[in-house]
């Protein structure tokens, strides 16, 4: 996939839809949609309160243990999926129930065992990352290539050492985009969680800013959350590209 | 499974009909159907003994839920819910579908809407777009339009994404072809750009579909409780959990159905071509 | 035939494409041609030849139409090349089938292109499919069809069209070799029988010279015209024969220490 591969001429675009954000906010004809320019000052003014902080390190927090939790889970389930027949027939029809299943649906049942606070946004962040890793990582041994594994073997490799010296670097590729994908989808998850769960983190702030009417707010609010999304995709994808340059020549 | 002839075996290798025998019951119990059914069964069996030890009394078992299930299904709250359900899902996925393969095929064919419209949807793909619902509740109010609109927001930039790159796919020899062979630019998108673009169109649509439906639930469960929605919170509201999980189990098992539903369709459409999605 | 007959002097062996001065400079600036100026005779088979990047494929797709020269011109029958145009029929190295139609559709496809009615352009395909000995594959998709046979369908699809020129581009790499020899030998007796004229690019030196009449040998990039070898070589023996021809062998030697040179 090359979409995120976009450099800046095809991005700079966005300024012009930017600029048409801004005029049509100062002629006020949509309610909801101050100019681009206050929003950024009222982004400038929030984002170093107390509160802003606060909610910005309690969804960090949950999002990266949540994507810990996941990567934890998901790699080694998803390369013994590739190594086992029985494993992979037993958990793939489930991994692809759960890779497209609408887990919003899952939140409530989290929220009522787990109670409104951190437990409940780190699970929904699993929940919604470690599908699409096991995937990826189970692709990822699945194509290794079987000279490769033939070499190790004629060599004389432990099972141990074919492992930690073939499978994994040979599925690094694949591994990194499932995990890159997995951090896509926790911060639509995160987001997710903490709109329903809303008495924690950003969702909280979601909340006051929307009962008060607070427009400016809400959108340097969701400003900010779309930068961060963004930088990561973006950040992530990079890291893949550097690694990929010994992947190149393999087929996806 | 493999099939390995009693001669072929017995000569080249010393097998005896005996090993086959057990390499076939072997077979037989690691093939897929068996194992499918297998982890049901381990699945089910273990969330019906959770409910039992209980984990907690919010988590009623597998058979208490099915028998909720059952009783839902029967009386009709189920299927009406789930009909309500699908109102804003499948408006919105068609409105999705039509104004987001439209803009990505505009995007795969012309340089400037790629420069235009691919930046804010590349932003969208990546975003967590169920920040703006609140917004457009502000601005729809909490009826029916501001749900399919959460449908729109969801489906639309993955289909929007998949049209475009499937569109920029084409294979450049195709084109080549279309040309050498004197074909309009009209006949090389039509005859040539959107037939190859199909399977990743398609794909998209069905990626599309799931997002939808995380989309459509969760206006249902912020916006206004109807349809399923309604069932989940009004059941979590009242402690009646197995009925509030059967809600869930019914909407997931639609989803499940709806987009393998749509794979088959794909596939029968593909197949006969040799290509897949 | 269904395109109304352009007039067709019937002889053989005059220029029907002549190519003036032409240099290509990619953007980047990539010098790919250099000044090459060559002739291809009616009705003849010439094969362009050459170390593999040498700008062949880019030189057959000048004269195609399909990318344009950074200078100089081409003309074919005395008429300046500005794009594609009904008198050639290109021929592709990926064949370039459409995996979603039949094979009766992708050879019908030139026709398609151009307004032909269906019941008549279908006809005319299942005449070119039968042949080149695909008959009662009409209904068949790529997909199901072997290299080789695919090509075939990429042939018919060219030959379909009725143009004077069909230009190859390396028709015959991604087949297998022993279909490739049977292959050769029916295309040749095809394109006679049709007195079409063919430009053939390959880097396969005993493929240029079984099948040519003339063979233009390019040098390594920018590429000039190195040589212009006409193989004494007469058609109609046996293919065999042909290959353990004394004049087959020594050509296949020449051109070898000839091209030998751009190799490092």
């Amino acid at each position: 996939m090359k979409i995120y591969g976009f450099r800046v001429p095809l991005m700079a675009s966005l300024i012009v839809w930017i600029a048409l954000w801004e005029v049509i906010g100062r002629t006020g004809a949509a309610l909801v949609l101050p100019p681009f320019s206050s929003v950024v000052e009222r982004m400038v003014e929030i984002v170093p309160t107390p509160t802003f902080l606060k909610a910005l390190a309690m969804t960090g927090e949950a999002y990266l243990i949540g994507n810990l939790i996941a990567i934890g889970i998901g790699v080694p389930v998803g390369v013994l999926m590739g190594r086992s027949v029985v494993a992979d027939r037993l958990l793939l029809p489930w991994v692809n129930i759960f890779l497209s299943a609408p887990l919003s649906a899952l939140v409530p049942v989290i929220m009522v065992l787990f109670g409104l606070g951190m437990t409940t946004i780190v699970l929904t962040v699993v929940l919604f990352a470690v599908w699409i890793i096991v995937l990826d990582a189970r692709a990822g041994v699945r194509g290794i290539s079987p000279s490769l594994v033939e070499m190790a073997r004629s060599y004389g490799a432990t099972p141990l050492q074919a492992f930690a010296k073939i499978y994994l670097w040979a599925a690094l590729p694949e591994i990194l985009a499932g995990i890159r994908l997995g951090c896509i989808r926790a911060v639509k998850g995160v987001i997710i969680g903490q709109l329903l769960v809303s008495i924690v983190g950003f969702g909280h702030l979601f909340e006051i800013y929307f009962s008060n009417f607070l427009m400016e707010h809400f959108w340097a609010l969701v400003l900010t959350l779309f930068a961060f999304a963004f930088a990561i995709a973006e950040g992530l994808g990079y890291l893949e590209r550097r690694v990929e340059y010994y992947a190149s020549s393999r087929q996806q | 499974m493999t099939e390995v002839t009693p001669s072929l075996g017995s000569r080249k290798t010393g097998i005896r009909p005996a090993r086959l025998q057990r390499n076939r019951l072997a077979d037989l119990a690691i093939h897929p159907l068996t194992l499918r059914l297998a982890t049901a069964l381990i699945l089910f069996s273990a969330w019906e003994y959770a409910g039992r030890l209980p984990v907690s009394p919010a988590f009623p078992g597998f058979v208490e839920t099915m028998i909720a299930f059952a009783d839902m299904a029967k009386d009709g709250s189920l299927l009406s819910a789930l009909l309500i359900t699908l109102q804003p899902l499948v408006a919105g996925l068609a409105i999705s579908a039509v104004v987001g393969i439209g803009l990505g095929v505009a995007m795969g064919i012309s340089r400037f809407t790629e420069w235009l419209i691919a930046p804010p949807f590349i932003v969208m793909q990546a975003a967590p777009m169920a920040a703006l619902i609140p917004l457009l509740v502000f601005a729809y109010g909490i009826g029916l339009a501001s749900k399919i609109l959460t449908v729109c927001i969801m489906a639309m930039p993955v289909i929007v994404l998949n049209s475009y790159l499937a569109i920029r796919q084409t294979p450049a020899s195709l084109i080549e072809m279309g040309r050498s062979f004197l074909g309009s630019r009209a006949q090389i998108i039509l005859k040539i750009m959107l037939p190859s673009a199909s399977p990743v169109i398609f794909a998209g649509l069905r990626l599309g579909a799931a997002a939808g439906f995380i989309g459509a639930i969760l206006a249902e469960l912020l916006i206004t409780p109807t349809g399923i929605g309604d069932l989940i919170t009004y059941n979590q509201s009242i402690a009646e959990y197995p009925k509030m999980y059967a809600a869930i189990f019914s909407v997931i098992a639609l989803s499940v159905l709806f987009i393998e539903g749509l794979g088959k369709i794909e596939a029968a459409i593909f197949r006969r071509e040799g290509r897949k999605a | 035939m269904t395109t109304a007959r352009r007039e067709r002097p019937a002889e053989t062996g005059t220029p029907i494409i002549e190519v003036r001065a032409i240099s290509k400079i990619y953007a980047g600036g990539v010098e790919a041609l250099n000044d090459i100026s060559l002739e291809v005779p009616r009705g003849k088979l010439t094969t362009l030849l050459g170390p593999s990047g040498c700008g062949k494929t880019t030189l057959l797709k000048i004269i195609a139409g399909l990318i344009p020269a950074t200078s100089g011109e081409v003309l074919v029958s005395g008429r300046p090349v500005t794009g594609p145009g009904p008198d050639r029929a290109f021929v592709f190295q990926d064949f370039a089938l459409m995996p979603w139609a039949s094979v009766l559709r992708n050879v019908a496809f030139g026709l398609e292109l151009r307004g032909v009615s269906r019941s008549e352009r279908d006809e005319v395909a299942r005449r070119h499919i039968a042949e080149v000995g695909l008959a009662g594959f009409e209904d068949r998709h790529p997909h199901e069809l072997s290299g080789g046979m695919r090509q075939r369908v990429g042939l018919a699809r060219a030959l379909a069209v009725d143009a004077d020129v069909l230009l190859m581009d390396e028709p015959f790499s991604s087949v297998d070799e022993q279909t490739r020899r049977k292959f050769q030998e029916d295309m040749l007796g095809l394109l006679s029988a049709h007195g079409k004229t063919v430009l053939f690019v390959t880097h396969s030196i005993e493929e240029a010279v079984y099948l040519s009449d003339r063979i233009v040998l390019l040098s390594r990039r920018p590429s000039r015209v190195a040589q212009v070898i006409e193989p004494e070589i007469r058609r109609g023996d046996d293919p065999e024969a042909i290959r353990r021809h004394p004049a087959y062998l020594d050509t296949v030697e020449t051109i070898w220490q000839g091209l030998k040179r751009y190799l490092d």
